[in-house]
């Protein structure tokens, strides 16, 4: 950490970055949004929107039972419970009885209300609402270095998984044909939103974190014209409003994470406007 | 039930077979899916250089068929793909051109894109090989494609990505090619320009081809085997003379088409005996 410390003083002498807390959230950012950015690019092609939003809201329950057992960090919890509801929420959606959106509603509703009836006994919640809207400010040297293994593990996971996971998405009986194992592929892909989902929840907030995954691909989506770009314009969005976002958050003394969603949104209409104009 | 079927070393034996493989089989097929059976019994033997239709009512359980031999969905029954030898091979290479992508106009996924996500695994969002871009245009250019290779597919017109996806499907060139339904909703130019195509491979390749269409006029013509699913099971299955004649499929399809097919037919031979006059 003190390399990075010592890297920011003498590359970015800035008011701003004279608190380590701001140190340690910028690097927070770096790490994160890129990630949300490649993500993010799926998210939206498969229109997935939607089960990324559960994620965020069954992560309340992650928490409470985080609460009960009495575990002082419940980002295990969390994640333990996030990969059961994608399990849960992947094997009804197999047996194809009703479709994907109610699945996913009915999973999302259930672990919400869940989180919330447990966390709220004895009027308590409200020293939970924290992870509604998150607090990148409270990133710390070891969040960090949870942030830095999971950013390497994703982005070789998705370097890896990325092509037969696009043909799998377009037409599972084409991937089939290629040799491609479909059901694997969804359910790395949605392990991984799970993990990555669940990990910054606590600094991004659970209302917000499904947007910063949909808006920077969406903004790019508007302007792409074949996969490098929409990977390359949505990672780049992704950065640009991280960092301004926080920040702008620091001056305006707002929670960074709306900020750096709101920012993503001015992208997203600006983009809109060049591809109506351009066609 | 009644099947006419040809014992498969039969055709497969000699020198007109080069492909190695030279025959499937499928034998006492049954699928289902969710406790409800959709197809049982089915036995069919494709051979090298067929292009066997597969026809019948909707929701028959065509695609699924199609979808058991690919090994996406599970089946009872054998399927085996047996060389000039007769013996069966372990993975046959299979080319499936699909009705439909899931994709909207807007998908910034180009016709390379494509191509490449399925040739390497190197991410095709980070960099995408000369050589790999090589042979994407040599792929399009066997379905008079090579000039869409910038194209988004979403901008493509129906059968600019059905010609797209043929040639897809076509590298590496595979042992049996499965075609579903894969000119509906194309204008008559893309159709003919797309079957043109496929008829030159049947030429030029030794591959078996499965097609599965609604199309009975593109069957008659195109196709030199049918076989007719209906009520879970091929009900009967030989060449479209045979086939359009059977009693349950003009049953199915009404008996004005069979009639048209019929006189189609009389007319051909009209055309055939006054060859001989001139």
């Amino acid at each position: 950490m003190h390399i990075w410390y010592s890297l920011v003083d003498l590359l970015l002498p800035f008011g701003w970055l004279h608190h380590d807390f701001m140190k340690n959230a910028l690097l927070g950012v770096l790490l994160v949004t890129p990630i949300f950015g490649l993500l993010g690019t799926m998210v939206v092609n498969n229109k997935m929107a939607f089960f990324s939003d559960s994620l965020g809201h069954s992560a309340l329950t992650g928490i409470a039972i985080g609460v009960i057992l009495g575990i002082k960090n419940p980002i295990w919890s969390m994640l333990f419970f996030s990969v059961l509801i994608t399990i849960a929420i992947l094997v009804v959606k197999e047996a194809n009885t009703a479709s994907t959106d109610t699945i996913i509603g009915v999973f999302s509703s259930t672990a919400m209300a869940l989180g919330i009836v447990i966390l709220s006994r004895n009027g308590g919640f409200t020293k939970y609402s924290v992870y509604l809207i998150g607090d990148l400010l409270s990133i710390n040297s070891s969040d960090l270095l949870t942030l830095g293994i999971v950013f390497v593990v994703v982005i070789v996971v998705w370097i890896v998984i990325f092509n037969k996971l696009l043909l799998a998405s377009m037409n599972q009986s084409l991937a089939a044909s290629r040799g491609i194992k479909v059901r694997l592929y969804e359910y790395l892909f949605a392990m991984i939103m799970a993990v990555i989902v669940t990990i910054s929840i606590q600094w991004v907030g659970i209302l917000i974190i499904s947007s910063l995954l949909i808006l920077p691909a969406a903004s790019s989506r508007n302007i792409a014209k074949n996969m490098r770009q929409y990977h390359s314009y949505s990672v780049l969005i992704a950065l640009i409003s991280g960092i301004s976002g926080l920040i702008l958050s620091y001056f305006w003394g707002t929670a960074t994470g709306a900020t750096i969603v709101l920012i993503s949104s001015v992208f997203f209409a600006v983009t809109f406007i060049m591809k109506l104009k351009l066609g | 039930m009644n099947m006419i079927q040809q014992k498969c070393s039969h055709s497969c034996q000699g020198t007109s077979c080069k492909c190695g493989l030279c025959c499937t089989q499928i034998t006492n097929f049954g699928i289902s899916r969710g406790g409800t059976e959709i197809l049982r019994n089915v036995d069919l033997h494709i051979h090298c250089g067929d292009l066997t239709a597969i026809i019948g009512p909707n929701g028959a359980g065509k695609s699924t068929l199609l979808k058991a031999i690919l090994g996406e969905i599970s089946h009872t029954g054998e399927l085996l793909f047996l060389d000039a030898q007769n013996e069966g091979t372990t993975r046959p290479i299979i080319g499936y051109v699909p009705q439909k992508l899931e994709l909207d106009s807007s998908s910034p996924t180009s016709v390379l894109d494509l191509f490449a996500a399925a040739y390497t695994n190197i991410p095709i969002w980070l960099t995408i090989s000369k050589k790999v871009r090589e042979r994407v245009r040599k792929g399009l250019a066997r379905v008079q494609g090579e000039h869409l290779i910038n194209k988004r597919l979403g901008a493509l017109s129906g059968g600019e990505l059905q010609r797209v996806l043929l040639a897809l499907a076509l590298d590496p060139i595979p042992h049996l090619l499965l075609l579903d339904e894969p000119v509906s909703g194309i204008d008559q130019r893309g159709l003919e320009l797309f079957y043109k195509t496929v008829s030159l491979l049947r030429e030029n390749y030794d591959l078996s081809i499965i097609l599965v269409s609604h199309d009975l006029n593109l069957v008659a013509e195109y196709a030199n085997r049918v076989a007719f699913v209906n009520n879970k099971t091929i009900e009967c299955v030989g060449t479209p003379q045979e086939v359009f004649n059977d009693e349950k499929v003009i049953q199915t399809f009404g008996l004005d088409w069979s009639k048209h097919y019929q006189k189609d037919e009389k007319d051909e031979k009209d055309r055939v005996d006054n060859a001989h006059l001139v």
